[in-house]
């Protein structure tokens, strides 16, 4: 018999459980983890804009939100969407897809919807401690030195001989490149940040005009404005010009028309080149041909250049020198490239019509102000500077074209910007990183912590997650039409294109909340945060199992597995 | 859910979700109130495509119904990794019988919904390849032909699994399983084509039939939807990829699937009542070896020796398939090509 005492047996029925309580984190061997890379667009910005930055936004149609994060770099978008020529583009990981991104126009188009709105940039609240500096030059480094300096708090005097700023974008680039509305209205808005403006003003003693006017610190930024001479054996009857004179002269206007005949020849194969063909032709000239004397392949005109000037009639004679200019007509030489791509001459001759000679063999910039300045350097017919942007005299900072960089509108804005930062540094009496140098990636030596990422390589996208879609080519002005003024060669984008093409940003390396890891977790261990933190998503590592499939299928490369600590 | 391809959205509707677009045009997956048919803490391997494909596949059917719903299962991998007793990662009703009745339990459960006079609760039976094509093959044919009110998913993933990756009738040839070793002149599955459920489910011409992938999302879930749309006896075979089994890394598991569909290897269309009514379009035609090499399964096809004719084979056959179902013609008529205009 039983004692009487009922026990309740081991187990009945167990209860309903969850495999909630199974961490399957314990499997992991790696970790995924949510990253934000360089995107290869903005490591290639010469002016340090974050382009996939400011296309997100553009994306969304935060148009102005997209124009300030620009304006943080460069102050110029409606400026730079027509004259840079976008390395960024160059770089774009969706060249590789099907066509690059056509970042420089949704810029352009970001500029001209600034101006068109009238969206303006607070002047800085001028602190206590602000310096005086003096700008040596209006051109594109100058102004951006001055824009950024006044943005940090110090008072900005920047003077140019030229009656109006804009430096070589005004004096240089043709007004069917860069309307002078937009020129004007870009500036506008730096002088409106309290920059003051003495143009036509010379500067002969630079120690001198220092200590006069009490400045902290000077930027030189006086580009490259005379003509690299090359001889050319002529008579007393050849017209020999330089080419940029000949577009300052198409600018201003003061010394009439230029006369240059009928038939103009162009010697040079640089984008000053085109640009003095594409003027002559525009100021009448019936025939307009560039001597250049090596092969296309060779040339340093960029290529978009090249295109729009044949495209207008221009002819290009290749592997050609002049050898003797004379009355209406120039004795040229057929030239070979020999194995190391340097043209010798083959003895071959002919002769050509050519009412003018235009010289675009090249320019050097004018050091006549720092001659017998202690601690100058020069190297090459420039000036020496550090990552900092300064020259071996303490307090005189060098960019733009008068610095050994590539000669470009664009780099001379970003060396404007490290210019302001680097002076605002020094100032305050820090010094930069010893270590950086001027061709170091502008993003790496701007203002601020910006971690220096591996770039994001085509191979760490989904390229599979991208909608197919061709890239929207700006319209260009009827070829004919074009020739015969200087109205805007290449028109910009409207709305729904430029938003269209902002949407073709693949968003390299950088998460665009797209949810696809959300998605195709078997585990659910994605967790979508709302609000967003730092991220739009986290792991759930208490039962992430690390398959890495968020990794793999994450369309812009922006999680990267980890091994596992142990 | 939306039935829409929508087109420049950056990712447009490839990936699960898109910030552009409005929640309602997003996967039922990017909803962070999906119902997760399937929660965590199962154990299912690292980068399993069933649990997967039954999240993919149960969610929308969840939203579908509002979340009034009854799934039944075959035994497999996706039942034994889903509830070790007591646990349950089930968040629906659920029930398992035996191997290979789940299509006459799912019968059985809409009879019974239907003597009770309840017309709202639906039905799902599911099963891998195992039970669907062959051991629960004439109960699947018996509840076609009946038309009883049920939607059966087969996940395939091409052996069983569960038990140590034995053959099954949907092996493809070739393949390694560890029955069907690789050894001798013809390694792997030699048996030739393994069987079409799909095609045989579209031969009883029930009210609709589909195939479809992990890989396409947006694919898989707008099926479940019109399945859900239709009474009677329907069914949808959706090929998951299996790490273990297949020999690959777990990180590929949507990438091979894909392939799949890229290669032809798995054609993804839908009929109704008899007749193929869509197919889904290759979109970069891919050589079958590119699917065939990331998988030790097929690794006798590439070492010690280049199997040529093999590989010819397996091409031949996914060329079958492209101009079968017309998988390269334009894709104009694709049910999910409406275009959604930028900035609208």
């Amino acid at each position: 018999m039983s004692s009487g005492t009922r026990t309740t047996p081991f187990a009945i029925t167990l209860d309903v459980g969850s495999s909630r309580a199974n961490l399957t984190g314990s499997w992991r061997t790696e970790r995924p983890q949510y990253a934000r890379l360089t995107a290869p667009c903005g490591a290639g910005c010469p002016a340090a804009e974050d382009v996939q930055q400011w296309l997100y936004h553009a994306e969304e149609g935060g148009y102005e939100a997209a124009w300030r994060r620009i304006m943080e770099r460069n102050p110029f978008p409606a400026i730079s969407g027509r004259i840079c020529y976008h390395p960024c583009e160059t770089a774009c990981n969706r060249a590789q897809l099907d066509a690059a991104v056509g970042i420089n126009s949704v810029e352009r188009f970001l500029g001209d919807q600034a101006l068109a709105k009238g969206w303006q940039i607070e002047p800085a609240q001028l602190l206590g401690t602000g310096g005086r500096v003096l700008v040596i030059g209006a051109g594109p480094s100058g102004l951006s030195a001055a824009y950024h300096l006044a943005l940090l708090g110090h008072h900005v005097t920047v003077r140019d001989m030229a009656p109006a700023a804009g430096g070589m974008m005004r004096y240089g680039i043709p007004k069917y490149r860069l309307p002078r509305e937009i020129l004007d209205a870009e500036i506008q808005r730096i002088a409106e940040l309290g920059v003051d403006f003495q143009l036509g003003a010379h500067v002969s003693d630079l120690i001198a005009e220092r200590a006069a006017g009490g400045y902290d610190a000077v930027f030189l930024a006086v580009g490259a404005t005379l003509p690299q001479r090359t001889y050319i054996p002529a008579g007393s009857a050849a017209r020999i010009i330089d080419a940029i004179a000949l577009l300052r002269n198409a600018e201003d206007g003061s010394a009439g028309p230029p006369l240059l005949g009928r038939r103009v020849t162009v010697y040079g194969g640089g984008n000053t080149a085109m640009d003095a063909a594409r003027t002559a032709k525009r100021l009448g000239a019936e025939e307009s041909i560039v001597v250049y004397r090596r092969d296309r392949e060779h040339m340093p005109a960029h290529e978009s250049e090249l295109m729009e000037a044949l495209q207008e009639g221009i002819k290009v004679k290749w592997l050609t020198t002049i050898t003797e200019a004379g009355a209406g007509e120039i004795t040229v030489e057929r030239m070979e490239l020999d194995e190391h791509g340097y043209p010798q001459p083959t003895g071959q001759f002919e002769r050509l019509g050519a009412d003018t000679v235009v010289l675009a063999t090249g320019q050097v910039s004018d050091l006549s102000l720092l001659e017998g300045m202690p601690g100058i350097e020069l190297e090459d017919r420039v000036v020496r500077v550090d990552g900092n942007m300064m020259t071996g005299h303490p307090g005189i900072f060098a960019g733009g074209d008068m610095v050994p960089a590539e000669r470009t509108a664009t780099v001379a804005i970003g060396h404007g910007r490290r210019a302001a930062h680097g002076i605002d540094r020094w100032l305050r009496g820090e010094t930069g990183n010893p270590e950086w140098g001027l061709h170091d990636s502008a993003s790496a030596t701007g203002v601020g912590p910006v971690p220096q990422t591996a770039q994001v390589p085509f191979e760490r996208l989904n390229t599979w997650y991208f909608s197919d879609a061709p890239r929207t080519v700006r319209e260009q002005l009827d070829a004919i039409r074009r020739t015969s003024t200087f109205d805007e060669v290449v028109l910009g984008l409207d709305e729904a294109n430029a938003l269209f093409e902002a949407r073709r940003c693949m968003s390299c390396g950088n998460c665009l909340a797209c949810d696809n890891c959300y998605g195709v977790c078997p585990d659910n261990a994605v967790v979508k945060l709302d609000p967003p933190g730092a991220y739009a998503y986290a792991f759930d590592l208490d039962y992430c199992k690390g398959c890495g499939l968020c990794a793999q299928e994450c369309p812009c490369g922006a999680i990267e597995m980890l091994p596992e600590p142990i | 859910m939306s039935a829409t391809r929508l087109k420049y959205f950056q990712t447009g509707s490839f990936a699960a979700g898109n910030r552009l677009v409005d929640p309602d045009q997003r996967s039922v997956q990017s909803d962070p109130g999906r119902a997760n048919a399937i929660t965590c803490g199962h154990r299912a391997c690292q980068g399993c495509g069933e649990a997967l494909g039954a999240r993919y596949a149960l969610d929308a059917a969840m939203r579908a119904t509002g979340g009034d719903l009854i799934a039944t299962n075959a035994t497999g991998c996706l039942e034994v990794f889903s509830t070790p007793y007591p646990e349950s990662s089930w968040q629906l009703p659920w029930i398992h019988s035996l191997f290979g009745n789940a299509a006459a339990v799912a019968t059985g459960v809409a009879a019974a919904l239907k003597a009770k006079g309840n017309t709202h609760t639906r039905v799902v039976g599911q099963g891998g390849d195992g039970g669907t094509v062959d051991i629960g093959f004439a109960c699947l044919s018996g509840m076609f032909e009946r038309g009883d009110d049920v939607l059966f998913i087969c996940y395939d993933n091409e052996a069983y699994m569960n038990t140590g990756v034995q053959r099954s009738a949907a092996t493809p040839p070739a393949a390694y399983t560890s029955t069907t070793q690789a050894v001798g002149d013809e390694p792997g599955a030699t048996w030739g084509q393994g069987k079409s459920v799909p095609l045989i489910a579209l031969a009883h011409e029930i009210p609709y039939v589909a195939t479809a992938t992990i890989a396409d999302l947006r694919d898989l879930e707008r099926k479940v939807q019109t399945a859900m749309e239709v009474r009677g006896a329907r069914y949808i075979h959706v090929l998951v990829t299996c790490p273990l089994g297949w020999g690959a890394a777990s990180a590929d598991s949507i990438k091979l699937a894909r392939l799949a569909t890229e290669t032809g290897i798995f054609p993804v269309w839908e009929g109704e009542h008899g007749d193929v009514v869509s197919v889904t379009k290759i979109r970069h035609q891919t050589p079958v070896e590119e699917y065939l090499k990331l998988q030790t399964r097929y690794r006798h096809l590439f070492l010690p020796a280049r199997r040529e004719d093999i590989i010819e084979r397996i091409q031949a056959r996914a060329d079958r398939n492209i101009a079968r179902f017309g998988l390269l013609e334009a894709a104009d008529d694709d049910p999910l090509d409406l275009q959604v205009e930028a900035g609208s």
